[in-house]
């Protein structure tokens, strides 16, 4: 095992503990809106470790450019996606989570 | 290193057990399309960990990349759509 195949385990390891929080959170969270904050950051995040990681241990060819190619489409694509679905759930009047209010919706 | 890539991606298998909850039980339209798209996101790593495992990435890679196009396309849809009809 060279060492740039070892170098991708901080990587990965990285990417997977990103992913563990955004889940606690998608779990936890007591309102759509706070859910919509864990998962958009924290996979956003996870997903861009996760494939620079299984890049490196590819090496330079065709197929990691195609893996840098997917982490730029997920760094543009998924604020971009959350965006839109928390913009329709404002429209639609869904109040988000105050102290007050207390319930879980 | 094959071990090591296997073992994340039944990490993630379970992590996706766990979105899939928020998926079925989420109150609401919205939470449903929430956990529906964190599954979509995990679901592409584990396609490429899964072409690593085989030493088939070459082919694993493009369904990977078609897959993250159709989960930003089917949430793009579904919030336009429930943007349209205006209640959830």
């Amino acid at each position: 095992m060279s060492i740039h195949q070892m170098a991708c385990i901080p990587f990965l390891l990285g990417g997977f503990f990103f992913f563990v929080a955004a889940t606690v959170g998608l779990l936890r969270f007591p309102d759509f809106f706070c859910r919509l904050h864990a998962t958009g950051k924290g996979d956003t995040l996870a997903v861009l470790l996760s494939l620079i990681g299984l890049s490196i241990y590819e090496g330079l060819t065709l197929t990691s450019v195609k893996i840098i190619f997917i982490a730029v489409f997920m760094f543009l694509a998924q604020p971009t996606s959350t965006h839109a679905i928390s913009r329709a759930a404002m429209r639609s009047g869904l109040e988000p989570w105050t102290r007050k209010s207390g319930e879980n919706k | 290193m094959s071990n090591f890539f296997l073992y994340l991606g039944i990490g993630l298998f379970t992590l996706v057990l766990f979105c899939l909850y928020r998926g079925t039980f989420g109150p609401g339209v919205l939470n449903r399309i929430a956990g529906i798209c964190a599954i979509g996101t995990k679901t592409l790593v584990i396609l490429l960990l899964m072409g690593f495992i085989y030493n088939r990435v070459e082919m694993f890679v493009d369904i990977s990349m078609v897959y993250a196009l159709l989960n930003f396309i089917g949430t793009i849809t579904a919030a336009k759509y429930l943007e349209m009809r205006g209640e959830v």
